[in-house]
């Protein structure tokens, strides 16, 4: 199952719950998660969640009574906390495809520091540490227990 | 008719590659067959931007999300703890954490120590030898010395402390606790072909850069260079056996799909606690109504998944989030039994550095930390990034209720009934949980950590599958022998972790492949007389 399965009503939804879930901050420099990049690679990425966001979908239409993105604000934020609430499986996997997405954005990325690449081949340099630390469990010792 | 072959194993994964290994020096016509292929690191997640989120579907460590043809589904309904596994050349050590502890000596004598289940039929010396050559061919990095773990003797130097291990660190001497440098599977330092670990962070779902250890670049290239032959997409479906009630080879499906037959003279099961009872129950016959080498009703019971209890905080100082491999210290504070605890027996403690931002984002939003809305940038970046874990490995004892059955209706890809996993966590094991979070919120807020949340236990935390196929030396309470032979089928061997009497309070795959090198010793060694 595709992306292409989404009605254009479920797409307008999902835009408008994602702007709900993340919305863009001027103070972070941030878009939100209705970003048409962001929204793009949701639903070029779906997959396997097609189906469970959906129906997350549906089941956001029918709190609703109707297209959740034509609800006004005080209606929609109702609605959006009573599907949080009650979602279950779906909704999580909904929220869930919003976030994965959102977090590999390179705008995002970057306003938290970190650097747009997969984590192969460069990886990551870590501190050794102090391994002086050891020493007081080195002074406690101690006995494997052990059968008489 | 294929021509009969000396040895068949069936499972490539930690300890089917360690036996194959230790047996091909008879040169005997060894066999193995394994449902899945061989992996290509080129494909690991974290050679791409999605690395992540493949976590979360086709490299889940749930075969009943992952769905891969490979794979078997599991009804694991009944069971507040799910199935993990992965299956490939290599099995689950393709994807594990790579954490390294032995049982102690003390697991061994759990009836004699404090009276509760069995003593095993071997003790720890019997494994010393095999213990140490597997830690040399899977190639371990640690400090030897932890006065409370048995000596190990790691071949490469411990992992970098990081950032997160000295909070740890600093925390656990206020609090006067032992802590150490794990032993684990990730070279530290070019080792046997192996590159070095260059902290790709994302270990659990394999290491593209071959630095943690799996056999299907340990063990398996020395054991097919050494003449085994390893047939992969091959599905057992059923053992099969000879009017004199020994096993006389396999049906299994090839890569096409088509059935075979692979008759064979030695018979070795390596599919671990789910998939070896799986095995034997369908292999039930008018000689085996029950299921193959079942006559004392064990096959399945006991299963043992070690409950984890974890908790976790958020602390104002950076940590090493996915920056490192998962796991670099261990607490065996609590590990022997003290009965002013209100459990008997204990649990050994795997420290966590930290997790990638969309596992941050994803888990946290779950747990109702982080806000949807306004607030959700400001929260995001105070957790990002400053998670530290604690992470509970409670040693469950056996129950006969807890097991493995066969699914009515549930079959795999190829018509083979699937396993049925039915499962409660036992009171001893609840107040050892217990007592475990306390002890882990104690350790995060004396590291200064705020935002406490508990995962326990961790529902897809059923790594660790031991007891199914219990060992012992009296036929009506054990499965296999002191030595891995059925007690029903002479030529019928089992080196898995099904073979655990108790499970202990550690990571098992050291042990379950020391078990198997000493099952193959033992074969080795009464190669004369095998059957008798």
């Amino acid at each position: 199952m595709s992306a292409d399965n989404l009605t254009r009503t479920q797409r307008d939804d999902l835009r408008t719950i994602a702007a709900m879930i993340v919305p863009a901050s001027d103070a972070y420099k941030v878009p939100g998660a209705d970003d048409p990049a962001i929204q793009a690679d949701m639903l070029a990425t779906l997959g396997r969640d097609t189906k469970l966001v959906a129906a997350a979908l549906d089941h956001l239409a029918r709190l609703a009574g109707g297209p959740f993105a034509e609800l006004d604000a005080n209606r929609r934020e109702a609605v959006a906390q009573e599907f949080r609430k009650v979602g279950g499986a779906a909704a999580a996997t909904l929220v869930r495809v919003v976030l994965q997405c959102y977090y590999r954005d390179d705008r995002v990325l970057r306003s938290l520091g970190l650097e747009l690449r997969a984590p192969f081949p460069k990886g990551h340099v870590l501190p050794d540490g102090d391994w002086s630390l050891l020493d007081p469990v080195k002074a406690r010792g101690g006995t494997l227990r052990r059968a008489p | 008719m294929k021509d009969p072959v000396d040895v068949l194993i069936i499972g490539a994964g930690a300890s089917g590659a360690a036996v194959a290994w230790s047996l091909a020096e008879t040169k005997m016509h060894i066999l193995c067959l394994e449902q899945g292929g061989w992996m290509n690191p080129a494909e690991y997640p974290s050679t791409g931007r999605d690395w992540e989120a493949k976590f979360y579907g086709e490299w889940s460590s749930s075969p009943n999300v992952r769905g891969r043809p490979e794979d078997y589904p599991i009804n694991d309904d009944n069971s507040p703890i799910k199935v993990v596994n992965y299956n490939a050349v290599g099995g689950s050590t393709v994807m594990y954490t790579a954490h390294w502890p032995r049982l102690h000596p003390s697991d061994f004598k759990v009836k004699t120590l404090d009276g509760v289940a069995d003593d095993w039929p071997i003790d720890y010396d019997a494994l010393t030898p095999f213990f140490e050559e597997n830690d040399r061919i899977m190639g371990t990095s640690g400090l030897s010395g932890d006065p409370l773990s048995p000596l190990t003797h790691p071949p490469m130097p411990q992992q970098p402390m990081g950032l997160s291990g000295a909070i740890v660190g600093k925390a656990m001497n206020k609090l006067g606790w032992h802590w150490w440098p794990s032993d684990t599977t990730v070279a530290t330092m070019d080792y046997e072909g192996r590159a070095r670990c260059i902290n790709l962070g994302h270990c659990t779902p394999a290491c593209a850069q071959g630095a943690k250890s799996s056999t299907d670049i340990t063990y398996w290239p020395h054991a097919i260079r050494a003449g085994v032959e390893l047939r992969t997409h091959c599905r057992v479906r059923e053992i099969t056996t000879d009017e004199n009630g020994m096993a006389s080879g396999v049906v299994y499906y090839d890569k096409d799909g088509v059935e075979q037959f692979q008759p064979a003279h030695v018979v070795i099961i390596a599919c671990n606690g789910v998939g070896t009872p799986r095995l034997l129950l369908n292999s039930k016959s008018n000689r085996f109504p029950n299921g193959l080498a079942n006559s004392s009703g064990l096959v399945g019971k006991n299963l043992m998944f070690h409950p984890y209890a974890q908790i976790y905080g958020y602390v104002e100082e950076p940590t090493d989030s996915n920056r490192a491999p998962p796991t670099c210290l261990w607490s065996k504070e609590w590990y022997d039994t003290d009965l002013s605890r209100g459990f008997v027996r204990g649990y050994g403690v795997q420290f966590v550095r930290g997790a990638g931002p969309v596992f941050e984002a994803v888990v946290s939003e779950q747990k109702g930390i982080l806000p949807w809305g306004e607030d959700h940038h400001r929260v995001f970046r105070k957790l990002n990034g400053h998670r530290l874990g604690f992470s509970a490995i409670c040693e469950d004892l056996p129950e006969e209720h807890n097991q493995v059955t066969l699914d009515p209706v549930l079959k795999d890809s190829h018509g083979i009934p699937a396993p049925k996993i039915d499962y409660t966590i036992s009171e001893n094991s609840r107040k050892m949980m217990e007592h475990a979070l306390a002890r882990g919120r104690e350790v995060l807020e004396t590291a200064g950590a705020t935002d406490i949340c508990i995962n326990s236990p961790i529902p897809w935390g059923g790594w660790h599958l031991l007891g199914t196929a219990r060992m012992g030396t009296d036929p009506n309470r054990s499965v296999v022998n002191e030595w891995g032979r059925a007690h029903d089928v002479k030529n019928l061997f089992i080196v898995d972790g099904s073979i655990f009497v108790t499970s202990g309070g550690v990571n098992p795959t050291s042990t379950i492949q020391a078990l198997a090198l000493y099952i193959a010793d033992q074969m080795k060694q009464r190669l004369a007389n095998l059957f008798d």
